[in-house]
């Protein structure tokens, strides 16, 4: 088997760390900013960033209604952070204008653990992937409040974790602590986590949608 | 990619404000531009045409230039205002030096401090120590040993600098192209040579050892200062620049909404010269600008910082 291609969308994010992360784990990687681009790969990686300018970027540049094609058509994506926005059915504290792909059937709540003050470092254990908790980078992140039917929950994380008094500001927008969050999903090709495996050099998730785009190509 | 997994990796307590989650905060705006904005509208206008962050500040460099005094923090119920105008990330000028400002900021929940030479310093001597800190700090650098230092006190994200508020992107130009040749110099010593080089650069050698073998800086590198046209921010990525800060050039144009979201196309497609004529055209009057020659040395603001 040829290593698959997959691409990395390429309009604003941390894109680098995400095909350098897809090399190391043996894929093919390059960057899609066009639609011809989009028609070369075997599996698409939403990278983090701005979801607002990334949602923007896509209307412009003439990618969504490719990309709604190529995921109706059964194109793996995976989505981290911004990525997991742009693949919810249903965006909470976003944009009005903002629009994700026809992705996965969940609801996600947009910078719903708080502002950068509240970003942190946590184990999450992710179903189907061994070797114990992923160390999980959360910036700014998203979570998912609901999913819907065939969605698969890999992923929770306790919510709220304490900032120092002094750090969290007033502005701790998130609500009171209700346990846990989810903030790993999966609906068949599709694949979307809230946190940025690219940014700790742990390849296991990278590994993970790799081998499950080499499973439909 | 370089880092490994941290020592609190089987650590199962949450970790606020560390290197890695300030870091990458910038890591996920790159390939975007960041928006000076004064007022809550200004703001609005940046988000809709796009931008990835927007910088509170009370007045914009051309209008500190115009009327000068010393220029400070802005007012808590502007920067407030502006957050809640907003869903994108907000950053917020601090005076070099001046720590308190920057509590205050992370009091009031910005995303992202500038340690800024576009106000006054407050300090002549010493930055902040921006370890202190959860709140991430970006600063800006003129050369390759300035945004080590300013690395070594704990910046999260180095801007190269121009001379703000004129329209001018000669210096932005110069230090961008500086930065950048002095890391492929890095990349060119052997080993015994780069302990005279930290020592040059007056940084430590750690740090000057990890750059040359990266042949990059630590932290995301953008470039702010003078860039008014969609082609002068395709210019700076081109140079290496992996965003870019837009001061005065888009609120000083003649129609800030579309020039706004033209310079994001731009950053984007920075090297696809067909998609930057598309992007350049009709986009009205850019701000009218000032030689940056014009500006007598004592008033330039890209000298302060060291």
């Amino acid at each position: 088997m040829t290593a698959p291609v997959i691409g990395v969308l390429a309009l604003q994010g941390d894109v680098r760390e995400h095909l350098a992360a897809l090399t190391a784990v043996g894929a093919q990687a390059r960057p899609v900013r066009r639609p011809a681009e989009l028609d070369a790969v075997d599996g698409l990686v939403i990278p983090g960033g701005e979801s607002t300018t990334i949602s923007k970027l896509v209307d412009i540049f003439e990618l969504r209604e490719p990309i709604d094609k190529r995921i109706a058509a059964g194109l793996p994506v995976y989505g981290s952070c911004a990525g997991m926005i742009m693949l919810a059915a249903e965006v909470l504290d976003g944009r009005p204008d903002q629009r994700g792909f026809d992705g996965i059937a969940m609801t996600v709540r947009r910078n719903a653990f708080g502002r950068q003050v509240d970003s942190f470092e946590a184990p999450v254990e992710i179903t189907g992937i061994d070797g114990g908790p992923l160390h999980a980078v959360f910036i700014r992140a998203p979570w998912v409040e609901r999913v819907g039917a065939g969605v698969e929950v890999l992923g929770t994380v306790l919510d709220a974790p304490t900032a120092p008094p002094a750090a969290s500001g007033r502005r701790h927008d998130a609500p009171a602590p209700v346990g846990t969050r989810i903030v790993a999903v999966r609906q068949g090709n599709l694949l979307a986590t809230s946190f940025h495996p690219e940014l700790t050099g742990d390849l296991r998730l990278h590994r993970y949608f790799v081998r499950l785009v080499g499973a439909v190509s | 990619m370089s880092e490994t997994t941290s020592p609190n990796a089987s650590d199962t307590t949450p970790v606020v404000g560390s290197a890695r989650v300030k870091r990458g905060m910038a890591e996920m705006l790159k390939g975007g531009v960041i928006m000076d904005v004064v007022t809550p509208e200004q703001a609005k206008i940046a988000e809709d045409a796009g931008a990835v962050a927007v910088m509170a500040l009370e007045r914009v460099p051309a209008d500190i230039r115009a009327q000068g005094g010393v220029s400070r923090m802005s007012d808590p119920d502007m920067i407030d205002g502006i957050i809640d105008a907003v869903s994108i990330p907000v950053m917020a000028k601090a005076r070099i030096g001046h720590f308190v400002e920057a509590q205050i900021l992370q009091a009031l929940g910005v995303d992202y401090v500038d340690e800024s030479e576009v106000l006054t310093p407050a300090d002549y001597a010493n930055h902040i120590d921006k370890w202190a800190f959860t709140v991430p700090f970006v600063c800006g650098a003129t050369n390759l040993g300035e945004a080590l230092r300013r690395i070594t006190e704990g910046a999260a994200m180095i801007r190269s600098k121009g001379e703000a508020g004129t329209g001018d992107v000669s210096n932005a130009t110069t230090h961008m192209r500086k930065i950048r040749q002095e890391i492929r110099r890095l990349q060119t010593l052997p080993t015994d040579e780069l302990y005279v080089a930290a020592k040059e650069l007056q940084a430590p050698y750690e740090l000057v050892k990890e750059v040359a073998e990266a042949g990059k800086l630590p932290v995301v590198l953008f470039t702010a200062g003078g860039i008014a046209t969609p082609a002068d921010a395709a210019m700076m990525m081109q140079l290496g620049a992996e965003g870019v800060f837009v001061g005065s050039g888009i609120f000083k144009s003649g129609n800030p909404a579309q020039r706004a979201a033209a310079i994001v196309k731009a950053t984007t497609f920075h090297d696809d010269p067909d998609v930057l004529a598309k992007v350049s055209r009709g986009l009205g009057e850019a701000m009218v600008g000032i030689n940056v020659d014009d500006i007598p040395v004592p008033h330039r603001l890209a000298d302060r910082g060291w």
